[in-house]
């Protein structure tokens, strides 16, 4: 236990910012994972895997000579068609049945997927070196990398541009209609298929601009997949589905809780921390709702 | 119920004279009544109470450090022990290693169950998928804390006490394999006794509609936790035999492996057939030797083939070996099938 972090207020910003910058990536991964929950009421562990493989595909364009930030644009175009070939493959025979089957199914890929990755790309921590320099502030008290800043924008314009889609497009209008109830929509002469099959790949489209901007601002580590879908789950369940304000600042909220865990704890015990919370949320809505005989669903 | 008992002696009598008819094999069937064991009790939840968990690798890798733990510090400082790492700067003798054995696998079965209680009043009452990723984080939480903690070794790794030096070159392999087998005894005549009270009805009524079954006046908190209870029980004990056997924990590659044992448990369950008696132990030989007899040919893919394995039996699969032989020979089940009904059902089809 080291309290210095709010001995020296500093320290403190520099936790704040940190944090913040870095819970705007968590939402725009969580975003994608509230977009599959509510259209096909599916969990997907593999999320935080998917996020990994599209960092590695920034990574490699770093290797090959072309700058990371280009990375943004090619790793979605990539994982778009990844998620569409999972989503034949695999999800397309789990949509309709129990949730545990999908869970333990997105487990199998989940495995599946971090060992590719190992073998592909060597069991390194690696990151693609953007820069982008850092920004002082505070009389040089607190160091702002700006390639943070430039994810939190990225991800911020992602965002928005996927919320507009949804709003205006055909294919967001179908996406709605079948989250709102599948078979009316099959009856009014909407491919469900199709929708499924285009939500899954904008979800994995999502987390490879998130894996991107993690290669560029963070470390990227084939197993570090799942932390990511833990988090993303407990952005979910905190702000609910389909409720964007409510992912964004929850996300931000568990960016700062994690920098502040990482002082106060030790980074050891940084992953631990965010297992452990996620567990105390659901035991605290548990215990709130039990007072009224609820439960969660 | 002569077969039965016909069946049950054959199956005692070969697990006695194994070790000594392959005693090639005798690490491989210890750890295959280490499976069972887990999947037995994972099947306590997953198959009769519809509470999928992935959690029970929490007991089991608890009980596994608190076998250890205590083995070692009922007769040396622990933290010099694990300090010393590998090195064998302490020895046990004989008397000291059986006394720590037993002591710490009372502990190791004993505190897992406490605990059990105690998170089971917590997150029991959460349902379906909530249920089962709660209990997923609470898993990989307890490896990374674990990792965390000098005492117990953090990321290096703990070394178990070493077996004395008493008896032939044997005698390590002999006493292990009868721990487990015994266990085994022990978890298979536990969990049959309980599936033949009324436990058992309560727990699948809570899996088929829990909302109706409390309606009906029961208390469905007090079953699931002593459900989960007896699950950790013995997910405790064979965690620390295992322990004991591998003779090295590591918090996240041995104890709390999410990734490894903490799927099989799931798997082996499911493969053999939910909500089964031997759906369960099927399963786990079927597993267990489907992972020896193959593993060696993947050479390094083996993850890639559990993950295949995972999605292919899941889609394919769910119902399991049992399920399976229940649809093709329902009258071995006791299932009395009208005739008639079964033609209607086909014209149906």
């Amino acid at each position: 236990m080291d309290f210095m972090v709010f001995q020296y207020p500093m320290i403190t910003v520099q936790a704040c910012l940190d944090g913040l910058l870095l819970g705007i990536l968590f939402a725009l991964i969580a975003y994608g994972m509230a977009l599959q929950w509510g259209v096909m009421n599916i969990i997907n562990i593999a999320q935080g895997d998917l996020v990994i493989l599209g960092g590695y595909i920034a990574y490699f364009m770093y290797l090959y000579g072309i700058h990371p930030a280009w990375g943004v644009i090619v790793s979605p175009i990539i994982m778009y068609f990844i998620g569409v070939g999972i989503y034949k493959l695999v999800i397309n025979k789990v949509v309709d049945r129990d949730l545990f089957i999908s869970i333990l199914a997105t487990f199998g890929i989940s495995i599946l997927f971090m060992q590719l990755m190992n073998f592909a790309f060597g069991a390194d921590v690696v990151l693609a070196n953007s820069g982008y320099g850092t920004t002082m502030l505070f009389d040089n008290n607190v160091t702002l990398p700006n390639s943070k800043i430039f994810s939190a924008v990225i991800s911020i314009v992602f965002a928005i541009g996927l919320v507009i889609y949804m709003k205006k497009s055909k294919l967001g209008r179908a996406i709605r209609a079948t989250a709102q109830n599948s078979r009316a929509a099959k009856i009014l002469g909407v491919d469900t298929e199709k929708v499924y099959a285009a939500t899954f790949g904008i979800n994995a489209a999502l987390c490879g601009v998130a894996g991107a901007l993690i290669s560029i601002t963070f470390t990227i580590h084939p197993y570090m997949g799942l932390p990511y879908t833990i988090r993303s789950f407990m952005i979910v369940i905190v702000a609910g589905l389909g409720n964007l304000p409510g992912v964004a600042m929850s996300g931000m909220g568990l960016g700062v809780f994690e920098e502040f865990a990482d002082y106060i704890l030790g980074t050891e015990f940084r992953i631990g921390a965010v297992f452990l919370l996620l567990v105390l949320i659901l035991v605290y809505r548990r215990f709130k709702l039990s007072r009224k005989r609820e439960y969660l669903k | 119920m002569s077969k039965n008992i016909l069946l049950y002696s054959a199956i005692l009598i070969f697990g006695l004279i194994a070790p000594f008819v392959f005693p090639a094999f005798k690490v491989q069937l210890s750890i295959l009544c280490v499976l069972i064991i887990l999947a037995t009790t994972w099947n306590i939840q997953g198959g009769e109470m519809g509470y999928n968990t992935f959690g029970n690798i929490l007991f089991y890798g608890l009980g596994m450090y608190l076998c250890a733990s205590v083995q070692v510090g009922m007769f040396f400082p622990l933290a010099e022990w694990t300090e010393s790492g590998g090195e064998k700067t302490f020895v046990h003798t004989p008397a000291q290693f059986f006394q720590g054995m037993a002591v710490g696998l009372v502990v190791a079965a004993v505190v897992p169950t406490i605990v059990a209680g105690l998170i089971g009043y917590a997150i029991l009452g959460l349902r379906g998928h909530y249920f089962a990723i709660c209990t997923l984080g609470l898993g990989v939480a307890a490896g990374e804390i674990s990792g965390g903690i000098e005492i117990i070794g953090a990321g290096q790794g703990f070394t178990t006490p070493p077996f004395p030096e008493v008896g032939g070159l044997e005698a390590r392999g002999e006493f292990f394999y009868f721990l487990s087998f015994g266990a085994l005894i022990l978890t298979f005549v536990a969990v049959r006794a309980i599936y033949s009270t009324r436990f058992r009805l309560i727990l699948n009524a809570i899996r088929d509609n829990e909302d109706k079954a409390e309606a009906m006046g029961i208390e469905t908190m007090k079953y699931k936790i002593i459900g989960w209870m007896v699950s950790a029980f013995f997910c405790g004990l064979a965690g620390g035999i295992m322990g004991g056997l591998v003779g090295y924990i590591d918090s996240t590659d041995v104890a709390f492996d999410g990734r490894e044992m903490g799927v099989f448990m799931v798997l082996m369950a499911i493969l053999g057939g939910k909500g089964t008696l031997w759906g369960p132990v099927i399963g786990a030989t079927v597993f267990h030797i489907f992972k020896e007899g193959f593993w060696t040919f993947f050479l390094g893919w083996q993850y890639v083939a559990l993950g295949v394995l995972i999605v292919v039996i899941v889609i394919y699969f769910p119902e399991g070996i049992m399920g399976w032989l229940r649809e093709k020979y329902p009258e071995k089940f006791g299932e009395v099938i009208d005739e008639e009904d079964r033609k209607a059902q086909v014209e149906l089809k």
